[in-house]
């Protein structure tokens, strides 16, 4: 990921390979207007992924409603066209997952997408049949990613979703927690499983995981990804009346959204955030944070004094 | 569910407040004109409460039950299942109601009402003209669209509130008629309050009532017929 410091020549390559990757497979990001979207690797793999994906909670959950469903499928074209993959559902997410499918055929099924779903049934017999309900809701051949919903049944879910990825119907397997609960478990899972990828709650005012869950996942080579990282819109809803910082321009941030996620995304274990929006407009604006530059530490304490003080 | 303590209302909130009322519009519309009919249903309940009869009560329960049915299937199932998955046992709940009220009200013959009876008959009356005629307004008074009006018979919420004055109006407390309402009121004053609606208090508003009037009735009632 790019710092304020000094392109280190990986991560030139890494970009510079991201860049090609979306030229190949989506001609239409080859504007001259479209800033490089940074990226990080998936850790198991080195597969590139954005910085920043796209989440479905609450936003998604719009049912049958079709003018609802068409503004969903807007979201998720504006997201794909600024360089996003990786969107990410839960059978726990009402019709999310569905209104994903519409729009996902509504784009013609977006090469580039980077499917992540969840497992969430307390019967680890009755998982199969789910995740197998869910891939036709999404219209997909199969999931990218299939993470473990709030670690319920977790042994049990974790051996069907490692069965699937040594059969070839998975690629990658992960855990899901939020807002801090069961860190003790959700650690002692990472010790012990070969995860590729752990979900959790992290954002500018919730940094319990900093202690121990974000370094254990750079020591396990464990991906990252962030959910809320506005608390749900709380935290933007506090802090959004107050001016920007001078340093926002510094680091290219335009909104007090992007000054979150770039918080979260500078730091060296998190693979990429997932906010959720129903908004083209908030999806630009998102995905514009994942390009330019990422606060260094120096910034990153900046940032934390300024928001604790909001 | 683990660390329960951790949770807060808002965490089982699935939708928005915009998907949440939009479906009572795209619901209105589907279902437009049984609107009127369940008004026609709502009147006749009110004409067979002041006027009495000999099948007054098998009537009214009969009309209830036949709302709460309705609601169970064209709301809860068609419409509230697309956005939330609790709705198929919301929807059992409504039907089960449906069924007590048909054995007690039409089976039994228990259900009975007399206007100006005492002072529960006049709430009870009272709250069931406002969720006759009042709570459509409610949404539009807040600014919401007038499609999005939420109608007794159609809507759960006053037909839940209307069901609650016919309840706490009857000659006798039906406690086993009350709970699936008094759950009701408490899982849709939540839900509303976790969108932070401007009427969220409504609802359990009507069942902190109701179960006030119950209460008192019961006891009332315990002391006539205790020998003391």
């Amino acid at each position: 990921m790019a710092q304020m410091s000094p392109l280190s020549r990986r991560q030139l390559l890494r970009g510079l390979a991201g860049t090609a990757a979306s030229a190949l497979f989506r001609p239409q990001l080859a504007s001259s207007e479209q800033a490089r979207v940074l990226g990080n690797p998936i850790p198991s793999t080195g597969e590139e992924l954005p910085v920043v994906g796209l989440g479905s909670w609450i936003t998604f959950n719009v049912g049958n409603d079709l003018i609802a469903r068409d503004a969903c499928a807007q979201v998720m074209a504006a997201f794909f066209d600024s360089g996003g993959r990786l969107i990410d559902s839960s059978p726990m997410y009402g019709s999310s997952q569905k209104v994903i499918g519409y729009g996902l055929t509504k784009l013609n099924g977006p090469p580039s997408l980077f499917s992540a779903d969840k497992v969430w049934i307390s019967s680890g017999a009755r998982g199969p049949d789910q995740i197998e309900a869910s891939r036709r809701f999404w219209g997909i051949p199969r999931f990218d990613l299939l993470q473990v919903h709030n670690l319920l049944s977790w042994e049990e879910h974790l051996r069907t979703l490692f069965a699937m990825k040594a059969a070839g119907r998975l690629r990658y397997v992960g855990i899901t927690t939020s807002e801090g609960r069961r860190h003790a478990d959700v650690e002692r899972i990472m010790r012990a499983q070969p995860l590729d990828f752990v979900q959790l709650t992290y954002n500018i005012l919730d940094r319990q995981v900093e202690d121990r869950i974000l370094p254990l996942a750079q020591d396990r080579g464990i991906g990252v990804i962030v959910n809320r990282p506005f608390r749900e819109g709380e935290l933007l809803r506090k802090i959004e009346r107050h001016p920007l910082p001078g340093w926002a321009a510094e680091i290219g941030c335009g909104s007090w959204a992007q000054i979150i996620l770039k918080f979260i995304i500078s730091h060296p274990a998190v693979t990429c955030a997932i906010p959720a929006t129903t908004r083209v407009d908030h999806v630009r604006e998102n995905m514009a944070a994942a390009t330019g530059l990422l606060p260094d530490q120096a910034m990153r304490a900046r940032m934390i004094a300024r928001v604790e003080k909001l | 569910m683990s660390e329960w303590w951790t949770y807060s209302l808002s965490d089982f909130l699935l939708f928005s407040p915009r998907t949440y009322y939009r479906l009572f519009e795209l619901y209105n519309v589907a279902v437009w004109p049984w609107q009127v009919l369940a008004i026609v249903l709502g009147l006749a309940v009110l004409v067979l409460w002041l006027r009495g009869g000999a099948w007054q009560g098998r009537s009214v329960a009969v009309l209830l039950a036949t709302c709460w049915l309705f609601v169970a299937w064209a709301y809860l199932l068609t419409y509230y299942d697309t956005i939330n998955w609790a709705a198929s046992y919301l929807a059992a709940g409504f039907a089960v109601e449906a069924l007590l009220l048909v054995w007690t009200g039409l089976m039994r013959n228990c259900l009975s009402l007399r206007p100006g009876r005492d002072v529960a008959g006049a709430i009870g009356l009272c709250l069931f003209v406002f969720a006759l005629f009042a709570w459509p307004l409610v949404g539009p008074l807040l600014d919401r669209p007038w499609l999005q009006a939420e109608i007794f018979g159609i809507a759960p919420d006053p037909t839940v509130v209307a069901t609650l004055g016919v309840l706490i109006a009857a000659d006798r407390t039906h406690w086993e008629l009350l709970v699936v309402p008094l759950l009701w009121c408490a899982i849709s004053g939540a839900t509303l309050w976790a969108m932070q609606s401007p009427d969220a208090l409504l609802v359990p508003a009507a069942a902190l009532l109701a179960l006030v009037l119950a209460c008192w009735k019961t006891f009332s009632r315990a002391r006539q017929v205790s020998p003391a």
